[in-house]
């Protein structure tokens, strides 16, 4: 068994920013125009954080190896992720390591999010009913 | 303005019944890229024990984000969205959101706290069936900036 899970990436561009604001409902031009993001003081165009919080949903969902695992989640956001109109978008890096098993037999897991290096989330973590030992590894994601 | 103390413990009236669609959670599901059988064919979500298709576990938010603006949009609050970022979010599940769930949200606001020259307040929305069958608890702490000086 090992403490640290296989990282997995997903790269974010502003297409999936666009389909997000529709799936989700989240309509905030910050998410999709770089005129009124620069406004209010960004760099230019951020994902939504919960999109952000659905990729890490996936990587937890993934190493549970089922899409009902997951008893509890929760993060911080801690800075935006900010995504170029590029071919290329931004990558957002997950890792994740085993905090404890509980008394039930579930797993907490620490979950670190990166953009170009820096941490987008802080205080992320996880539990999932899985025990620690049958957490699985999935092929890193590529989207 | 600081927000509104005595809006801390409050809690409003529950929402109109929210009918969780087959394609609305494949939508969701396809918009962040998974994959996972269970999301998107229901075949596959019965042979795990569901009536029908599974939602991922960030989905409750497409429900609660809307219903939350019953607290978020009340004037005596004294919420100017404008300066809102959001801070943390927590889901707390007794079981996924499966297609054809009949969803209740009873908003509250759970805390109100001012630091730094920001305010922050933490609502949250227990999520129910129709009949009251407990779902989901979902916490999000929105940061109101300070205005410039």
């Amino acid at each position: 068994m090992t403490d640290v899970l296989e990282p997995q990436t997903f790269r974010v561009t502003r297409a999936d920013l666009v389909r997000y604001a529709g799936a989700s409902g989240d309509f905030n031009p910050i998410h999709w125009s770089d005129r009124i993001a620069t406004r209010v003081g960004l760099p230019g165009v951020i994902a939504h954080g919960m999109f952000t919080m659905a990729l890490v949903g996936r990587a937890v969902t993934g190493w549970a190896g089922a899409p009902d695992a997951v008893v509890e989640y929760s993060v911080r956001f801690a800075r935006p992720v900010p995504v170029p109109d590029t071919d290329e978008g931004t990558e957002v890096v997950v890792s994740a390591t085993v905090k404890e098993v509980t008394a039930e037999g579930h797993t907490r897991l620490a979950l670190t999010a990166t953009c170009d290096g820096e941490k987008v989330l802080s205080q992320a973590q996880a539990l999932v009913r899985k025990p620690a030992g049958r957490l699985a590894v999935e092929k890193p994601a590529e989207a | 303005m600081p927000l509104d103390q005595s809006f801390v413990g409050r809690s409003w009236p529950p929402t109109e019944p929210y009918l969780v669609g087959r394609e609305k959670i494949r939508e969701f599901a396809r918009a962040i890229g998974a994959t996972d059988a269970e999301y998107l064919d229901p075949e596959a979500a019965r042979a795990i024990g569901y009536a029908d298709v599974v939602a991922p576990p960030t989905f409750p938010i497409v429900i609660t984000m809307e219903t939350s603006r019953q607290v978020i949009e009340d004037p005596a609050l004294g919420l100017d969205y404008s300066r809102v970022v959001h801070g943390d979010q927590r889901f707390a599940y007794t079981r996924p959101v499966v297609a054809g769930d009949v969803l209740v949200c009873i908003n509250t606001v759970d805390e109100i706290t001012s630091r730094g020259g920001h305010d922050f307040l933490t609502t949250r929305t227990d999520v129910t069936t129709d009949a009251g069958e407990p779902v989901v608890s979902v916490w999000s702490k929105l940061v109101q900036r300070g205005e410039e000086q």
